[in-house]
C-alpha cells in the first residue's frame, strides 16, 4: 500500500510554463515560454540546467543567479516545489505561469542560493534534522557514507524511487506504527504487509517531523479562485514544529488531532466532519484535480472541501479552517495520521501541510 | 528536575523561563552592555502563541575588529569595544595610532528555541559597515582567543554551515547557526 501511495507521489509532477522576465528580454520577438513538467518533491533551482540553456540567446550580457518568481512574489527556492504550488496556487493553475529571471537577485527577500549545492546542503540538513526528530540523534545521516549521500541525493533530483528507498532504508528512520496500519496489512492477503510490520517495529521518539505552512485570511471567500492573493512572505507563518502522537485506548491518532496538537487556538472548537450534516454547494467541490489524487484512494472515499462542513458548525469560533492541502490532496480530517506521514511525506522525511485559515478582521492571535 | 539524568533537552516553556532569567542575569553582570530583548514575531499573519514564535534578540552590536598582529590582546579589549553604540567612538589613546586599520563590524545575534532539536539555536550574523556581510572566516577573527580555541578543537560541529534557515517564523537567516547544547 505505501509502495503504490509513494510511486505515484514520486512520479507526480507540476507543468509549469515559464516565461523570461521582460527586463531580460533582448530578443526580438522575445522567446517562448518555457514548458517543463516540474517534479512535486524537486526544487525550481534544479530546473535550471534546464531552463537556462533555454533562454541563454536572449539575455543580456552578465553574470546569471536564477530566480523564479510567482505574480510578483520570489519564491523560496528550499521550498518543494510541490508545495510552493500547493501554498500559492488556491484555485491550481494548469500550467502553472512563472517567470524566471537572471538577474537582479532579490537579497532581501530570499537567501543566497549557489545552485544545486545549496538545494543539495538544504536537502541534507533537513534530512538530518527529521532524523534527529525521529531518532532523537543525527548519527544515522552524518555517518551516510559519501557515494551514499550523493546517491540518495541524486535519486531525488532524477526522481528515481527504487534508488532512493534503496539508501533510505539504511537510515532506518522507519514508518509510523499505529492500529490502522497494522489492522490493514492483516486484511490484506498480499505479501506486503509483512515489509511494513518488519519497519513498524521501530517505535521511536514518537515524534513526526511536519512543516506547517500557514496562510491567514480575513476575507471570506467560496470560490478558491476569489481567494486573496499571497502577494508577499509576511502573510504565510512557517511552523516547523514536530508532532507528537498521543496514541489513546481505542482511537486513532488523526490528521485533526496532529493539527490540533500544532494550532491548538484554531482547532480547539472545531467540531469533526461528520458531526454536522454536509451541506453541499452547486459547484461540485469534492473533484478538485489534482495530478496525484489517485493515490489517496486506497484509503479514503473521496476528496471533500471543508469550507461547507465547517461553516456549517462555526459559531462561537474566532477562526475557520478554510483548506488543508497536503502533496496536491485535500484529505480529511479523520484520516489516521500515520497513514498521511507515511505515504505522504516527502523524502527528506519531512511531512509538508498547508492550511489556510480564515480569522475576521482586527481579530488579535 | 534530576541533573544525572536530564539529557539536555527544554520544552519551548522552560526556554521561556531561562531567556528571562537570561535577561535578567546579562543585566546583572554585563551592566555596559546593550540589554538582550524578547522578542515577539512581527509578521501580520504570525501565529504567535506559542513560546517557539517568541525568541531573544541582541541586534546592531558594533565590534571594532583589530589587525592580525594584535591578536593576543584580542580578548580585552574586544569585550569592552563590545558595548559601544554605532554613534561613539571609543577613545582609547592607547591604540589610536592603529585605529585606521580597525573595521567596524556590526553583529546580530537571536536566541531561538528549535522544537526539532529542542534546545536554543544561536543565530548570528555579521556585516562590515558598508552592509556586506562576513564570513565564517572572518568572525572566527572576532572571537576572544580563548573562544577561538574552544571552538577550533571541536571542529566546529556544531555550527551549520552558510545560508541558513529558512522555517523560521521571523524571516529566512542568511547567516550562521549553532545548537547551544549542554
Amino acid at each position: 500500500m505505501h509502495m503504490e501511495a509513494q510511486k505515484y507521489l514520486w512520479e507526480g509532477a507540476i507543468p509549469l510554463q515559464i516565461h523570461l522576465h521582460e527586463s531580460e528580454v533582448t530578443t526580438l520577438p522575445p522567446p517562448p515560454p518555457a514548458l517543463i513538467l516540474a517534479p512535486r518533491m524537486g526544487y525550481l533551482p534544479l530546473l535550471s540546467a534546464l531552463v537556462k540553456p533555454y533562454f541563454s540567446s536572449a539575455l543580456p550580457p552578465g553574470v546569471d543567479t536564477v530566480w523564479f518568481e510567482y505574480k510578483g512574489l520570489p519564491l523560496k527556492w528550499y521550498i518543494p516545489t510541490g508545495v510552493l504550488f500547493d501554498l500559492l496556487c488556491a484555485e491550481p493553475e494548469r500550467p502553472w505561469t512563472l517567470t524566471v529571471h537572471f538577474r537582479g537577485y532579490p537579497g532581501n527577500v530570499l537567501i543566497p542560493c549557489e545552485g544545486e549545492d545549496s538545494v543539495k546542503w538544504s536537502f541534507i540538513n533537513s534530512l538530518k534534522e527529521a532524523a534527529y526528530i525521529i531518532n532523537g540523534n543525527s548519527k544515522n545521516v552524518m555517518n551516510m557514507s559519501q557515494s551514499d549521500q550523493l546517491e540518495l541525493w541524486n535519486s531525488v533530483m532524477s526522481g528515481n524511487l527504487e534508488a532512493y528507498l534503496r539508501v533510505s532504508s539504511k537510515l532506518k528512520l522507519g514508518t509510523v506504527e499505529d492500529e490502522y496500519t497494522i489492522k490493514m496489512n492483516l486484511s490484506t492477503k498480499s505479501g506486503q504487509g509483512t515489509g511494513e510490520t518488519d519497519m513498524a517495529g521501530q517505535v521511536k521518539t514518537g515524534r513526526i517531523p511536519v512543516r506547517l505552512y500557514v496562510w491567514i485570511v480575513n476575507e471570506d471567500f467560496h470560490d478558491l479562485e476569489d481567494a486573496p492573493k499571497i502577494d508577499s512572505w509576511d502573510k504565510i507563518s512557517f511552523i516547523n514544529r514536530p508532532v507528537e502522537i498521543h496514541t489513546e485506548e481505542g482511537k486513532c491518532f488523526t490528521l485533526h488531532d496532529a493539527l490540533k496538537g500544532l494550532l491548538p487556538e484554531f482547532f480547539s472548537d472545531l467540531p469533526l466532519i461528520g458531526e454536522e450534516s454536509p451541506k453541499l454547494e452547486d459547484e461540485d467541490k469534492t473533484k478538485i484535480p489534482s495530478e496525484d489524487a489517485s493515490s489517496n484512494r486506497s484509503a479514503e472515499e473521496g476528496v471533500e472541501n471543508l469550507c461547507e462542513h465547517m461553516e456549517s458548525s462555526c459559531t462561537t469560533t474566532i477562526a475557520e479552517i478554510k483548506l488543508v492541502r497536503i502533496q496536491g490532496i485535500e484529505p480529511k480530517l479523520e484520516i489516521p495520521f500515520s497513514w498521511v506521514v507515511n505515504n505522504l511525506m516527502n523524502p527528506e522525511h519531512f511531512l509538508h501541510i498547508c492550511i489556510c485559515i480564515k480569522v475576521p478582521a482586527g481579530n488579535t492571535i | 528536575m534530576d541533573i544525572l539524568s536530564w539529557d539536555g533537552a527544554l520544552s519551548s516553556s522552560e526556554f521561556s523561563i531561562a531567556a528571562h532569567d537570561f535577561i535578567e542575569k546579562w543585566k546583572k553582570f554585563n551592566p555596559t552592555y546593550p540589554p538582550w530583548s524578547w522578542v515577539t514575531c512581527k509578521k501580520q499573519s504570525c501565529v504567535a502563541s506559542h513560546e517557539v514564535e517568541k525568541y531573544l534578540s541582541l541586534e546592531n552590536i558594533s565590534f571594532l575588529s583589530l589587525p592580525e598582529e594584535d591578536h593576543g590582546d584580542e580578548s580585552q579589549i574586544g569585550e569592552e569595544e563590545i558595548s559601544c553604540s554605532k554613534e561613539e567612538e571609543p577613545i582609547d589613546s592607547a591604540t589610536l595610532v592603529e585605529s585606521f586599520d580597525r573595521e567596524v563590524h556590526y553583529y546580530d545575534f537571536h536566541i531561538v528555541y528549535s522544537a526539532s532539536y529542542r534546545v536554543p539555536v544561536l543565530y548570528f550574523r555579521a556585516f562590515f559597515s558598508d552592509g556586506q556581510p562576513l564570513v565564517l572566516d572572518e568572525i572566527e577573527k572576532d572571537l576572544p582567543a580563548c573562544s577561538a580555541k574552544v571552538l577550533l578543537e571541536s571542529k566546529w560541529t556544531f555550527i551549520t554551515q552558510e545560508v541558513i534557515l529558512s522555517y523560521l517564523c521571523i524571516s529566512d537567516w542568511n547567516g550562521y547557526a549553532c545548537l547551544l547544547c549542554i
